[in-house]
């Protein structure tokens, strides 16, 4: 794919989700840090003319209350549970783990609303039967998600030697499984 | 399970069944789901996916629908194997070209099948021949709660159930019939049919799957949107079409009968006569010209063909059934040899119940 701005090949394809709707810009890397630079709106000529070209009514409005530091910011903005960042996810489409629907909800909602034209599930909902042990469990599944956390916690800390604290994380996976999915099976 | 046992039998999707099958191929539906105490499968490492693709059978062995399945380990198969599943629509090709731990569950029926670590952890599908995707959604909806009883699935209190893809939370599901609308094609009315689909938020697909061309005019009709709507509404939403579209391509066929019946007998009977002694023929050139005959036996300007024989050669004549069913890897111009043979076989023989032998 072609740069939007110039005949170079595209390597940054940036998705944008500022105005409730997804547009995509694909520049090729000079263009791309002229971009994130600059924070202007990116014309598909150099004629001042404004929105004529679709290029530029494609992009126009990306400008607009997005600094290139905001946008920067953004992009680095990691999930705590399986680390993905919203760069990442934006460009392979994939999410990476359940706390990134938590995480980004404020980025993924424009784009849920684009796509499916509506933000609220209506459908089937757990009930929630053998796995519950005796306590009530919530409806979402964010605490079990944790765990996710949890076991690279877990990881770090064995790499650390600190394990002191690898025991502590294991624990708190234990008691957190046995809770949601039962008692462990011998292994 | 033996693979070469499945290449013999009749899929579900074959039996060439069920209400409207000289349209309606099969009804589908499948269900995205994921463990909650995961990474989604492209973020998972190794050890994960393999964890995750034990916990899911295990757990789901302990369900009442955990006991008829077969597992399969897709893993470990031979291409022509994975293939084979493909072929079949047993799994996607992205399972079958995925890497790492992943499985798949199949009953006796070749109804059910779970995907374990495809896009999602877990992908249900379920399938019935004919236009039934009422009893498909019972059924799938029997499978899901089974399987939620042992296994927490990812869920958030707005948006449902959460998938790796956006494009598919909420309730996960797709529902899709596969049609065959060739009169419509002929005609040349099927661009305007799929504009006007896509205008209500259904997706058409090819035969094999995700951006696959259309061969041999057989069209996956599905819904796009998987939020905000109940599972009922969406099977309503595709299935309200369906009839709109099976009374189309009758008149198309009306149509192509009452206004150019010698044109079409002679396609017909053009196709026909080009299975029956080609000696070299590929796999595209088999289904589109299956088709015409399909379509002529329909309208009874062929005689001797029964339906359902014409739904097993479309996949037995794909490349990996071709070759478990000779028995040998072959390449591609070796296959179109085989092919053809083993379409004049059967043709002489009178039917796939008379077994052509290999040589």
């Amino acid at each position: 794919m072609k740069c939007q701005k110039c005949d170079k090949q595209a390597v940054f394809h940036i998705t944008e989700l500022e105005t409730g709707e997804v547009r995509e810009l694909h520049l090729c890397e000079d263009h791309a840090r002229a971009y994130l630079n600059q924070s202007e709106p990116v014309g598909d000529g150099d004629g001042p003319e404004e929105g004529k070209s679709s290029g530029g009514a494609l992009v126009g409005p990306l400008g607009v209350g997005q600094t290139a530091d905001e946008l920067a910011v953004l992009d680095q903005k990691a999930c705590g549970m399986c680390g993905i960042t919203f760069f990442e996810f934006r460009n392979q489409g994939r999410l990476g783990c359940p706390h990134d629907y938590v995480h980004f909800e404020k980025e993924l909602e424009p784009l849920i609303a684009n796509i499916h034209g509506a933000t609220t599930h209506t459908g089937r909902r757990p009930s929630r039967g053998q796995t519950v042990g005796e306590a009530a469990l919530p409806e979402g599944t964010e605490e079990l998600t944790a765990v996710i956390g949890m076991r690279s916690s877990m990881k770090e800390a064995i790499s650390l030697e600190d394990y002191e604290k690898a025991k502590e994380d294991r624990d708190a996976i234990r008691a957190v499984e046995e809770r949601w999915l039962g008692p462990p099976k011998a292994q | 399970m033996k693979l070469e046992t499945l290449s013999q039998a009749v899929g579900e999707w074959l039996r060439g069944t069920g209400p409207e099958s000289d349209i309606v191929m099969s009804s589908r539906v499948r269900l995205a789901r994921n463990v909650a105490h995961y990474p989604f499968v492209s973020r998972a490492t190794e050890q994960d996916r393999a964890d995750i693709e034990r916990f899911l059978r295990e757990r789901i062995a302990t369900a009442p629908v955990g006991q008829g399945l077969e597992y399969i380990d897709v893993g470990h198969l031979e291409e022509v194997d994975r293939q084979l599943l493909v072929e079949r629509q047993l799994i996607s090709r992205e399972l079958a070209e995925a890497q790492g731990a992943r499985s798949v569950a199949i009953d006796g029926r070749e109804q059910v099948s779970l995907m374990i670590n495809e896009e999602d952890h877990l992908r249900i599908q379920c399938m019935h021949s004919g236009l039934d995707l009422k009893g498909v959604w019972e059924q799938i909806k029997v499978v899901d709660d089974q399987i939620e009883k042992v296994v927490p699935y990812a869920f958030h209190e707005r948006f449902g159930y959460l998938t790796a893809c956006p494009t598919n939370v909420g309730t996960g599901i797709r529902v899709s019939v596969m049609l065959h609308l060739p009169a419509l094609v002929i005609t040349r009315q099927i661009d305007k049919v799929f504009r006007s689909l896509h205008k209500i938020s259904l997706a058409v697909r090819g035969l094999y799957g995700e951006g696959s061309q259309a061969m041999g005019d057989f069209y996956q009709i599905s819904n796009q949107t998987t939020l905000g709507k109940t599972e009922e509404e969406l099977v309503e939403q595709v299935g309200d079409v369906v009839p709109v579209l099976i009374d189309y391509e009758r008149r198309a066929r009306e149509f192509l009968v009452r206004e150019t019946q010698q044109n079409v007998h002679d396609q017909v009977s053009r196709a026909y006569g080009i299975l029956r002694t080609a000696q070299t023929i590929s796999a595209e050139e088999t289904m589109q010209l299956l088709s015409r005959v399909r379509m002529g036996v329909l309208l009874g300007l062929i005689g001797d063909v029964k339906i359902s024989d014409i739904n097993v050669l479309l996949v037995r004549t794909q490349p990996a059934h071709l070759q478990k069913i000779r028995g040998v890897e072959l390449d591609t111009k070796d296959r179109n040899i085989e092919r053809a043979r083993y379409l004049r076989q059967h043709f002489e023989a009178g039917g796939p119940g008379a077994r052509a032998s290999a040589n």
